[in-house]
Order: structure tokens, then C-alpha cells, then sequence
């Protein structure tokens, strides 16, 4: 755990000492602002919550964005060599992958700290359920960890920055768009009813609106907590085994 | 200190490093003499736990890495080729991290780091970052992280590639002495750095040990004074098949 911990330091530290964390904040907030006030209706719709309005459209923003912040972990190791410097300290592969997971899932937790003015305002002008909105900012810290895991996973089977954002990015979106619920209805007309429904809770939306309704439940928990584990249990096991 | 034991390493088809056998005493300083390609890094990224061996294995202070990774990379200090550092933290921040990451922590790693400077001399560019620095501090910062927890093994791959005169003989100088208490494998292309700094050498060709000696005893060996003309004669141009 206290190795964890000096690789987080270390890396969040890097982060704040590169332009793309701040880059990323910014596009992110930008982005997420313009879909609420645009395509959300924020300020029209007459509903003090932020359900349908700024978390809803969260994931389009996330599916781009996330694996731009998670690409440089383990090929900015294998470029500058210092992977050699960590494969040979008396540490795990496995803290050195979580140290880096937290501390990028950390500048997605600023990211979305810093959409509260958009929390203030609902405030100001309604009378949210502030639990609820809690509730949505951790389905939409979960939804970015789960695809940063993904884009660590993606980052291990290659050490090209670019072709691990591709497809980390394309992975991400198949995931986001293939099971938004108007997809799903369209290309599944042909197919039997359990079909949709299945692909539909295989999904990120069932699990993350739910949360973003301010239900928590027992599968959306697991739903999250067993991808992000799987992703970087994989890493860790494809970047052991392709030094063999 | 080090002990190598039927040492090999494949890639593919491509046998790097061919059952390789050496061992390495207390207060002994031995050269890793051998042409590009003949698995003298591979070799020493295997020693350091950084590459597992297709088999074999190799013992630090009795632990072996292969079974006991974790133990035996405490007694390893390493040095890898080309010195990879990370170029946006200062020298003392890499260092402290380096530290942390050994398990030191407090006033033990404070002082760890501030030994480590001093001996490496590297007290003008402590607070600068890495990526301003010249090719000689580079290479010493990345000395510095491997001399942090004192190890009793030292493992350096090519440490004075790259410097200028001045810098070679006082990493040669560092070296020797550092040599006295601790056991030390290095690698060189540079066959006078044998004479000045190694208390014994071995030559590599294509994984396997072509020769192995004292200075003395190999340059008697070349029969020509000269141990060029030694290496060249037991190692195999790199454009042959």
C-alpha cells in the first residue's frame, strides 16, 4: 500500500507538471457546460435536478476525453526507459498500475469537482435533491474510472501513445453509443426482446443512470467495480508476461 | 555476492544469453567486456529481476531473483543503459522518490538522498529538473538512485558511456572505490576502463563467456600486450552470420 501511494504521489505530481491535464479539465468543462446548456436545456427545462440535464450527457464527454488522460501512463514509462528503473525496485506491478490508476482517476475527480458552479446554480434557482446529485457525480466518477482501467488495459498491449488513445477512444465509444437506449431500439428490432434488454444492462447506462436517478444498487457496484478490476488485473498480467 | 548460474534468455528463436555461469565476491569489481548484441544488457536486466530467464537462475547474497524477487532487488543497486530518469521532476524530488520507492522514508531517506548527492556530486543541480540537465548529471543522478539504500550488490550497465574524459575517470574512480565494500558487475566497451577500474573481466560473444581473467591474466592471454587485440579475436563481428 505505501508503494501505491509513492507511485500516485509521483504521478499525480507529473500531471500537474504537463499541459494535458489542465488541457483535458478545460475541454471537459467546456464540453460538459455546452451539452447542458445546449442539447440539456438546463435553463429551460424547469427541473431543479441534474439528472437529465448535465449527467446524462457525461459519458459522450467521458468516452473521448478519459483515455487521453490515461494513454501517457505506461508508454511514457516505456519511452523514457524508467520502466527498467520500477521493474527493478523492490515493487509490484500491481501497486505500480493502481498508483497510476488513482492517480489519474484523481484528475477526473477535480475535473468534475469543478463543475460546480453548475451545483451552485441549480441551487440557487430551485430546490434540488443534493443527495441525488452527489449520487450522480460518483456514477460519473465511476464511468470515467471504468474507462480510464480500459485505456490502461488498451496501453499495455501497446507502447504507441496514439494507437492506444485510438482504440482505447474507440472502445469507449462502442461502449457509450452502443448501448444508448435509442441505438439499442433501433438495431434491435429485429432481434427477440431479452436481446435488448440484455445488451442494455450489459451496458454503461443502466448502471450509470441509475445512479444518476440517486439509486444505488448492489449491480451497479459490481457492475463498475468488477470491469475496473478486470482491466487492471489484465494489465498487470499482459505486462508480466510480454517481458517473458 | 552475485552468483550466476546457467543463466539463459530466449526471444523467439533467438537465443540471447546461452547458459551463462559467473560469479561476483565481495570486494570484487568485475568487467562485462563483449560486442553489441552478445546479451551483456539482457544479461544484467535478468540479474536485476527487470527480465525473467527462459532458465536458469541468479543468486544476490544467496536469494535467488527468480524465486524471491522482492528480497533479492533490496540488495541490487542499478544503473540502466542510457540512465532513463523522469525528466519533469528536479533531482531531489527523483531522488526522494527513488528512495520512497526503496522503502525508506523520513529522516532515514532524507539522509539517504543527501549521501547519495554528495557522493555523486551532484549538490550544484539538486533543485534543478532533470530535463535541463547535461549528459554527465544525467548519467550521475541515475548513479545516485542506485547507491540510495547502500546496496551490497551494484549492477551498472554502461556508466560512463557517453561522458567526457574528466567524467569517466571519476565514475572509474567511484567505482573502484564503491568496489571495495561491495560487489560490482559493470558493463564497458571501453577495453582501458578493464585495466583501470576491474579486478577481474569476462568477454561475451553471442550469450556465452569467451574469456575471463584479471586484466594481467587476459592481456597475457592476447599474447600482443594489447586487450583488443584479445577481444577481437574471441568475439565475432556483429555483420557475421
Amino acid at each position: 500500500m505505501k508503494n501505491v501511494w509513492t507511485i500516485f504521489k509521483r504521478e499525480l505530481f507529473s500531471y500537474f507538471n504537463h499541459p494535458i491535464a489542465y488541457a483535458v479539465i478545460v475541454v471537459f468543462l467546456l464540453l460538459s457546460m455546452i451539452f447542458a446548456f445546449t442539447l440539456g436545456g438546463f435553463m429551460e427545462v424547469q427541473d431543479a435536478s441534474l439528472t437529465y440535464s448535465f449527467f446524462a450527457y457525461l459519458p459522450f464527454v467521458l468516452m473521448v476525453l478519459v483515455p487521453a488522460v490515461g494513454m501517457r501512463l505506461l508508454a511514457e514509462e516505456h519511452r523514457s526507459g524508467t520502466i527498467e528503473l520500477l521493474g527493478t525496485m523492490p515493487i509490484s506491478m500491481g501497486s505500480v498500475i493502481f498508483g497510476k490508476f488513482l492517480a489519474a482517476a484523481t484528475i477526473w475527480l477535480v475535473a468534475l469537482l469543478l463543475t460546480f458552479p453548475i451545483w451552485i446554480t441549480v441551487n440557487w434557482f430551485g430546490d434540488p435533491d443534493n443527495l441525488t446529485i452527489i449520487s450522480g457525480y460518483l456514477g460519473g466518477f465511476l464511468v470515467a474510472c471504468c474507462f480510464l482501467a480500459i485505456t490502461l488495459l488498451v496501453s499495455a498491449f501497446t507502447r504507441d501513445q496514439v494507437i492506444c488513445l485510438i482504440v482505447a477512444a474507440t472502445i469507449c465509444i462502442g461502449i457509450v453509443l452502443g448501448t444508448f437506449d435509442p441505438f439499442v431500439r433501433a438495431y434491435s428490432k429485429a432481434l427477440p426482446a431479452g436481446v435488448s434488454d440484455a445488451i442494455r444492462s450489459l451496458g454503461v447506462w443502466d448502471h450509470y443512470m441509475s445512479l444518476a436517478r440517486g439509486a444505488f444498487r448492489l449491480q451497479d457496484a459490481v457492475w463498475f467495480g468488477s470491469i475496473i478490476l478486470a482491466c487492471l488485473l489484465g494489465t498487470s498480467t499482459i505486462l508480466t508476461a510480454k517481458r517473458a | 555476492m552475485i552468483e550466476v548460474e546457467n543463466l539463459s534468455k530466449q526471444f523467439g528463436k533467438k537465443t540471447a544469453v546461452d547458459h551463462l555461469s559467473f560469479s561476483v565476491r565481495k570486494g570484487e569489481v568485475l568487467g562485462f567486456l563483449g560486442p553489441n548484441g552478445a546479451g551483456k544488457s539482457t544479461t544484467m536486466r535478468m540479474v536485476t529481476g527487470f527480465l525473467p530467464p527462459t532458465s536458469g537462475d541468479a543468486k544476490i547474497c544467496g536469494i535467488s531473483i527468480v524465486d524471491q524477487p522482492s528480497e533479492a532487488k533490496r540488495k541490487i543497486g542499478y544503473l540502466p543503459e542510457s540512465a532513463p530518469l523522469y525528466n519533469d521532476m528536479t533531482v531531489i524530488a527523483f531522488l526522494r522518490f527513488c528512495a520512497e520507492a526503496r522503502g525508506l522514508s523520513g529522516n532515514t531517506r532524507n539522509d539517504a538522498v543527501a549521501r547519495s548527492i554528495e557522493t555523486c556530486f551532484l549538490q550544484s543541480v539538486a533543485y534543478q529538473s532533470i530535463d535541463t540537465l547535461s549528459k554527465g548529471y544525467r548519467h550521475r543522478t541515475c548513479l545516485a538512485q542506485s547507491l540510495l539504500h547502500d546496496p551490497e550488490v551494484l549492477i551498472l550497465d554502461e556508466p560512463t558511456d557517453g561522458l567526457d574524459p574528466n567524467q569517466k575517470h571519476e565514475v572509474r574512480q567511484l567505482i573502484k572505490r564503491l568496489g571495495e565494500t561491495k560487489a560490482i558487475l559493470f558493463s564497458t566497451h571501453i577495453l582501458e576502463e578493464v585495466e583501470a577500474a576491474c579486478s577481474r573481466a569476462v568477454i561475451v560473444d553471442r550469450g556465452k563467456i569467451v574469456a575471463d581473467g584479471t586484466p594481467t591474466e587476459l592481456i597475457a592471454q592476447s599474447g600482443t600486450g594489447s586487450l583488443t587485440d584479445l577481444f577481437r579475436k574471441v568475439t565475432t563481428l556483429d555483420t557475421a552470420a
